[in-house]
């Protein structure tokens, strides 16, 4: 494969400050939206990138936006998921009671298991917010005009597949806003095998990414990167921190890793605009 | 004379053995506990108007849902047949619509010949895909025996229930002509009148109406025995895919079954609640599903309602992959162990008694019931562990059944009551529990903008 295709992110190391829910209290401000960060994107080496871009699209545009810092912890969905109902409300509840002293409405987040259970769970436990992933701010910005995306970037003309996590795209239903973005940044989409509601799942999911696949013939990340494989693309976009680590993994297995690159949509535009 | 007689007899029989069955059933499906349900009326009508009724979902897969909706349609269709065919036999009347009608019985009945020829190429069609062609999903370990005798036995009485029609019909052609003032004339029937003549055609009369009364009997014995037969066949989804996608989840598929029950705990952990409300909490009561009768009734409609099609388990990321798990098995065998502790509650019998009650006082109920098996005795902890909630398998599911709500409380009986699980999962929970994050780390959330 033509090593041409490779792009690789080392930038977005200059970063201007970001402010926590604290500091804005403190000042007697109110940003226009809550950054979810989550474990993944506060901790997982991979997907703090994610978050860095992400935060560096916020910035850029001129997004008001604040974090909960250490005030934040998981919204319980793996325990949740894994049966451990105990500890998830737990962390619901105190999760709630946190975003609800500051009077947060509003919510951005870039993974998808955050967002499904801060959107769709914590109203259980009245905790009423208005709840975005981060491909739907994206869009909304796109929509308004806020944020442009250069014509002949790097990105544009790009053979590439686009990966559906399950909790965007089955869970909640969104398949055609990632497409969208893809599109906007002129990539040449190749689907996959299975893609949008039939979209195979990365193998992360109900607690998967913390343990050992029970006994069978293959991972099943193993499973969607020959999937990826088969679309003869260069690049694999993603919504997902755990996605990404699962076929990035999957791609070392099959010793792609350094053909087939894996990013979260939020990258590539970072790419695309060169920011 | 004879005929009306014996007709009235056997069809009150057969009436009655399916309805005490089918209430059998109910009772079975009524072992499960209570569950919520939110979400309009209209939008459940819609479910069954447009996935029960209207197939929507099976045009995921367009050659199987063509095959399917030819046999459904003839299926409906035919039941205007069946009712004459009632009425005759109680009166003895012969086609008593045929001189009603006129042109438009011509119509109606030749409709249900070219229905049935569809539904006949449908069938041999499906007879083929399960015997010889190696369809993944109908391979599958749970797929031997009764199951797979089970859908033969369907597919094979659908050929004769056809081939009962078309005697019946083909026959009566030629008697009308022979004896018009037994035979109503019913016109020529689209498909009967092809080959009525070369096949009956030189049979002799009083043969001929052996003949022609052997498909009318055998048409009405076969619908008898399929009515009889349905209860315990996977064919039951053709009643039961009404009302339970009716009472299908209309609430998001991303949030799970609420537990009122540790929600209170917890508030009154963290003083959340006022004191009326911590006070009046009861004794703990056992979390999650370790038999059906800890599962919903919502549940157990959802594993009678199955119709074995496998579409759930071929989409399933962890049977693609080789592990143990097919949301088709959970099904199965939830269904299977209701309908074992049915039958042995029905017995009455002291020995099922849980061991802790006095047995000389105690009336058997589903919940003093044990006979020291639970569902985890057929359902392994392997299978539930492999799900990765990706709902691929709910998605898939032609009739809106769940499979994934109930192994999420399967898993919360190991985890909750039982303190088992993967022994993986105990950093995660431990460091959810100390630190708040799944990883136990020492960084600062806040680290990752300050550059590494």
């Amino acid at each position: 494969m033509d090593t041409s295709n490779k792009i690789i992110f080392e930038k977005l190391n200059t970063m201007s400050e970001i402010k926590t829910m604290a500091q804005y209290a403190a000042e007697g401000k109110m940003p226009e939206v809550l950054f979810w960060v989550g474990c993944a994107g506060s901790f997982d080496p991979r997907a703090k990138k994610v978050t860095r871009a992400f935060a560096k699209i916020l910035q850029t545009v001129g997004t008001e936006f604040a974090i909960l810092g250490n005030e934040e912890t998981c919204t319980g969905d793996p325990a949740r998921r894994a049966g451990n109902e105990f500890l998830f409300q737990m962390l619901a509840i105190q999760n709630i009671e946190t975003l609800k002293g500051y009077s947060i409405a509003k919510i951005v987040t870039t993974c998808p298991h955050c967002f499904n259970t801060l959107k769709n769970e914590y109203p259980q436990y009245d905790g009423q917010f208005e709840v975005l992933h981060h491909t739907e701010y994206i869009q909304n910005l796109l929509d308004s005009g806020k944020l442009k995306i250069a014509k002949n970037g790097p990105i544009s003309k790009q053979k590439l597949t686009y990966h559906d996590s399950c909790y965007m795209g089955r869970v909640n239903g969104v398949y055609e806003i990632p497409r969208k973005i893809l599109l906007s940044l002129q990539a040449d989409i190749k689907e996959l095998a299975s893609c949008k509601s039939r979209s195979l799942c990365c193998g992360a999911g109900g607690g998967q990414m913390f343990k050992e696949d029970e006994p069978g013939d293959k991972r099943i990340n193993l499973e969607r990167a020959e999937e990826i494989v088969a679309t003869e693309t260069a690049i694999t976009a993603a919504n997902c921190p755990f996605c990404l680590t699962m076929i990035q993994d999957g791609m070392k297995a099959l010793d792609k890793q350094d053909e087939i690159m894996v990013y979260d949509l939020a990258e590539l535009i970072i790419q695309q605009n060169n920011w | 004379m004879i005929q009306t007689l014996v007709f009235t007899i056997i069809t009150i029989v057969a009436f009655y053995w399916a309805f005490s069955q089918f209430k059998n059933i109910r009772s079975t499906i009524m072992l499960g506990g209570e569950t919520n349900f939110e979400g309009p009326d209209s939008r459940r009508w819609k479910n069954v108007l447009l996935v029960a009724f209207g197939q929507r979902k099976m045009f995921k897969r367009w050659i199987p849902a063509i095959m399917h909706l030819f046999i459904y349609v003839a299926f409906i269709f035919t039941q205007i047949e069946l009712i004459e065919i009632m009425i005759d036999g109680f009166t003895g009347v012969h086609r008593i619509f045929a001189p009603l009608l006129g042109k438009f019985y011509t119509i109606i009945i030749s409709t249900i010949e070219v229905l049935s020829a569809l539904a006949l190429i449908g069938t041999i069609i499906f007879i083929i895909r399960r015997n010889m062609l190696k369809i993944p999903r109908f391979q599958q370990p749970e797929m031997s025996a009764w199951p797979k005798l089970d859908a033969n036995l369907i597919l094979i009485g659908e050929i004769l229930l056809i081939g009962a029609i078309f005697t019946m019909n083909g026959a009566d052609m030629i008697l009308q002509e022979r004896d018009p003032i037994h035979y109503p004339d019913t016109g020529d029937l689209l498909l009967s009148a092809q080959f009525a003549a070369s096949v009956f055609g030189s049979v002799p009369t009083d043969w001929l109406m052996w003949i022609e009364r052997a498909g009318w009997w055998g048409h009405l014995l076969i619908v008898y025995a399929f009515l009889n037969y349905l209860p315990i066949s996977k064919h039951l989804h053709i009643i039961l895919a009404f009302p339970n996608t009716f009472y299908a989840k209309l609430i998001s598929r991303g949030q799970m079954s609420d537990m009122p029950a540790i929600t209170t705990e917890i508030k009154s952990m963290l003083g959340l609640t006022s004191e009326t409300e911590a006070e009046s909490h009861e004794e703990i009561p056992d979390f999650g599903a370790k038999d059906i009768q800890d599962l919903s009734w919502k549940n157990l409609l959802d594993a009678f309602t199955c119709t074995e099609c496998g579409r759930c388990t071929s989409v399933c990321p962890a049977n693609l992959t080789g592990k143990k798990l097919s949301p088709r098995k959970v099904m199965m065998d939830i269904r299977d162990r209701a309908t074992d502790i049915n039958k042995k509650l029905k017995t009455k019998s002291v020995q099922f008694i849980s061991a802790d009650l006095p047995k000389e006082t105690t009336l058997l109920k589903k919940d003093n019931f044990s006979d020291g098996k639970s569902l985890f005795d057929y359902i392994s902890e392997e299978e539930i562990w492999a799900c990765t909630t990706c709902n691929a398998c709910v998605e898939a599911c032609p009739v809106l059944i769940d499979p994934l709500d109930a192994i999420l409380q399967l898993r919360r009986y190991k985890i909750l009551t039982e303190s088992a699980g993967p022994s993986d999962w105990m950093p995660m929970f431990n460091s959810l529990e100390s630190g708040g994050s799944v990883w136990q780390v020492s960084e600062d959330r806040e680290s990752w903008f300050k550059n590494d």
